[in-house]
């Protein structure tokens, strides 16, 4: 009589061996890392939470001298300091995804090498743990944006303000598979790691956050943001809070199919790294 | 049912490179890449040498694990015994997924949780209550129920009072007790067990070792259990595997497994001392040339041990005295044989000999030993040789209570079997 087995440990991979089924019974471990993320960043600080808020603000503040009042670059109708603040909040959450993403092999490896679970638990953990910090970025745009809006700014809010929540998740997907592409390689190549945060750093100015899409239209540079997907989040982005910019049908529809894509791959090459890298980190 | 396998694992082999990984892994990885692409083996597996830690080989492939077949019965406890180095953690490393092998495949039929470690994911900064969920978790438990057992995790810690404080004000203790704790209550099919228990008091790792017999006898659990500690190997495990240059050597009954392995660990030769320049005495007249024990066979504490020293000797002498001296590692000395004291003549001929001693019951507890050996003829020093063998004792059920004494808590020798009486 031919045995059923449970499972099977063998070293043949499939292409698409994501387990949903086994990422759903591990649902506890995801909230819980989350939570341990939460907790454990600012023990022992003394702002605490806080530094949430310092980071992105005092960024703004830098950038809109440096910018707008030093190098004279136009923001429109917005007050500059509301159009930098609009961009680093929705750019610092790609960047601390990719970021957090890029080095999950490497810095787990302690518990990789201990424990299974399914290790996409882990990328998982710090996208949804990066979305509370943005909502408390969030938060303090819409504290600003009030308070703008009360000094006598004329501020309205897009009618595709509801599309929002889209765009944070092409975020999410475009930040935890470039995040899981690279920490694979890194398992076995440490170049990377040099490169991830300076990439990143440069892809920041070709990504329309300080400075707006008119400016690269006016010089000519157009082609510098046109397929960047990032670009286009933060232009839409901003468009949505701040009625200021534009949408692009083109933009939409190759933003979405990019960042499935890079999911989709992320997780390919995730899955097979996976199962030996303990081996070669 | 009898024959109800819950684990089978098939010619699992396990292959490992050596050496850094640099710019020669590239075209290593790119030649694999192009045999895949033609559709042929990977051009790496062929070579490879099994794992022999202490000699040099010529390849840079190795074989951590070679063609590994075994089966395991639901409910059963099995062993796994080895030297360092022979495969065992990498074993276990396959069986709990942290790895996949080479080749070969594992099947099973139930949930395998593995503890290769304690506390594995604890966050310092984090109370004690918050890491039996998060430590819970990465083990494979829900939060449910987590929380159903979770008065029950932190008794059998004994850790009740810190629970809300963060673990890093924990004695390492403390750590390993509350993470024990944690994967006690798991509740997988197999549970796969290294040697977590070599931490922690007596006192704890009886409770881990009755627990795990729980698992076992009550629930019907299987549990794979790899350890250097013999005693609790014994007493835990029905079968056990031993390894050896990552291939099984035996699968067997626990009691001739763990012999198996104590003669493989086994390096009791012959000690030439012909040669040996570092002696005092006569030089050519009389001269010890070897010494071997147990004629060769493992010596055990609490047995019996033999000896065998030959000698030359150019002339004759009608009664010499012969001493061994059994030394700490540290040149401490622990006891003598002599023929002094003991009133033994020793005629020796001239030409070839041997003598013989015999001690009934060897008082020393496991350990390494140094033997200095000593013999005069009317006062003068014939042959002298401080530091002339290693005696290597092997750990052994001395009182067979199946509790081992161990020299690093009960000294250096042992009682014979006392008399104990109570009066009240």
């Amino acid at each position: 009589m031919e045995q059923k087995w449970l499972f099977v440990i063998s070293p043949k991979t499939k292409l698409i061996d994501l387990n949903l089924k086994e990422v759903w019974q591990y649902r506890d471990l995801l909230m819980l890392f989350v939570k341990r993320d939460v907790i454990t960043l600012y023990k022992q600080t003394i702002l605490g939470p806080l530094w949430y808020l310092i980071q992105p603000l005092f960024t703004s503040i830098i950038f809109t001298l440096v910018f707008n009042n030093v190098a004279g670059i136009q923001t429109g109708g917005i007050p500059p300091f509301l159009f930098n603040l609009a961009g680093i909040t929705i750019w610092n959450y790609f960047k601390e995804c990719l970021t957090a993403t890029s080095d999950t092999f490497k810095k787990n490896e302690q518990i990789f090498g201990k424990v299974y679970f399914p290790r996409i638990i882990m990328p998982m953990s710090i996208v949804v743990s990066n979305l509370l910090k943005f909502g408390i970025q969030i938060l303090v745009f819409i504290a600003f944006y009030i308070y703008f809006i009360t000094t006598g700014h004329d501020l309205i809010v897009s009618k595709y303000i509801f599309l929002f929540p889209v765009l944070v998740l092409c975020m999410g997907m475009l930040g935890l598979g470039l995040g899981m592409i690279i920490s694979s390689m890194v398992t076995k190549y440490r170049d990377l790691t040099f490169l991830v945060s300076f990439g990143v750093q440069l892809l920041m100015y070709i990504s329309l956050v300080v400075l707006p899409l008119s400016l690269f239209q006016e010089k000519g540079f157009e082609w510098a943001v046109k397929y960047n997907p990032m670009a286009y989040i933060v232009e839409s982005g901003r468009f949505m809070i701040l009625n200021e910019g534009s949408v692009s049908q083109f933009g939409v529809i190759y933003t979405s199919i990019f960042s499935i894509a890079v999911l989709l791959l992320g997780i390919v090459i995730f899955n097979k790294t996976e199962k030996t890298f303990i081996d070669t980190i | 049912m009898k024959d109800d396998i819950i684990l089978k694992v098939e010619n699992v082999s396990k292959q490992y490179r050596l050496g850094t990984i640099g710019t020669g892994t590239i075209s290593h990885d790119f030649n694999r890449f192009l045999a895949r692409i033609r559709g042929k083996e990977d051009p790496y597996l062929k070579i490879g040498e099994t794992n022999d830690r202490s000699s040099k080989g010529k390849s840079e492939y190795v074989w951590a694990l070679k063609d590994i077949n075994f089966e395991v019965k639901r409910g059963e406890i099995l062993g796994i015994i080895g030297k360092n180095g022979a495969g065992k953690s990498t074993l276990l490393k396959i069986l709990s997924k942290v790895t996949g092998p080479t080749t070969g495949s594992i099947k099973s039929r139930g949930r395998i949780a593995s503890l290769l470690e304690v506390g594995t994911g604890f966050h310092p900064e984090m109370t004690g209550k918050e890491n039996i969920f998060l430590n819970g978790a990465i083990l494979g438990m829900t939060k449910k129920e987590i929380s159903s057992k979770l008065n029950e995790i932190v008794e059998f810690s004994g850790c009740e009072r810190y629970i809300d404080t963060p673990v890093k004000r924990y004695s390492s203790g403390m750590k390993v007790r509350l993470a024990f704790a944690v994967a006690a209550f798991l509740e997988p099919d197999i549970l796969v067990v290294d040697e977590v228990l070599a931490v922690g008091d007596a006192e704890f790792q009886k409770k881990a070792i009755g627990k795990m017999q729980d698992i076992s006898n009550t629930d019907g659990r299987t549990v794979l259990f790899v350890s250097h500690d013999m005693a609790a190997v014994k007493n835990l495990c029905i079968n056990a595997i031993v390894l050896d240059n990552g291939e099984i050597v035996l699968i067997e009954k626990v009691e001739k497994a763990i012999k198996h392995y104590i003669d493989l660990g086994n390096d009791n030769r012959k000690i030439d001392l012909k040669n040996r320049t570092d002696r005092l005495g006569s030089k050519e007249t009389f001269l010890f040339t070897s010494l071997i024990f147990n004629n060769g066979k493992p010596v055990l504490s609490g047995e019996s041990l033999f000896m065998s020293l030959e000698y030359k000797s150019e002339l004759y002498f009608d009664d010499i005295n012969i001493a061994l001296t059994i030394c700490k590692e540290s040149d401490e000395k622990i006891l003598t044989i002599d023929t002094i004291h003991q009133n033994i003549k020793v005629e020796i001929l001239k030409g070839k000999g041997l003598v013989t001693i015999r001690l009934p019951k060897l008082f020393l507890l496991p350990g390494v030993y140094r033997i200095n050996l000593w013999s005069e003829y009317h006062k003068s020093i014939l042959d002298k040789i401080t530091n002339c063998a290693e005696l290597r004792v092997f750990e052994n059920d001395i009182f067979n209570t199946g509790k081992i004494l161990n020299s690093n808590k009960h000294g250096i020798i042992f009682p014979d079997l006392c008399e104990w009486n109570v009066e009240n």
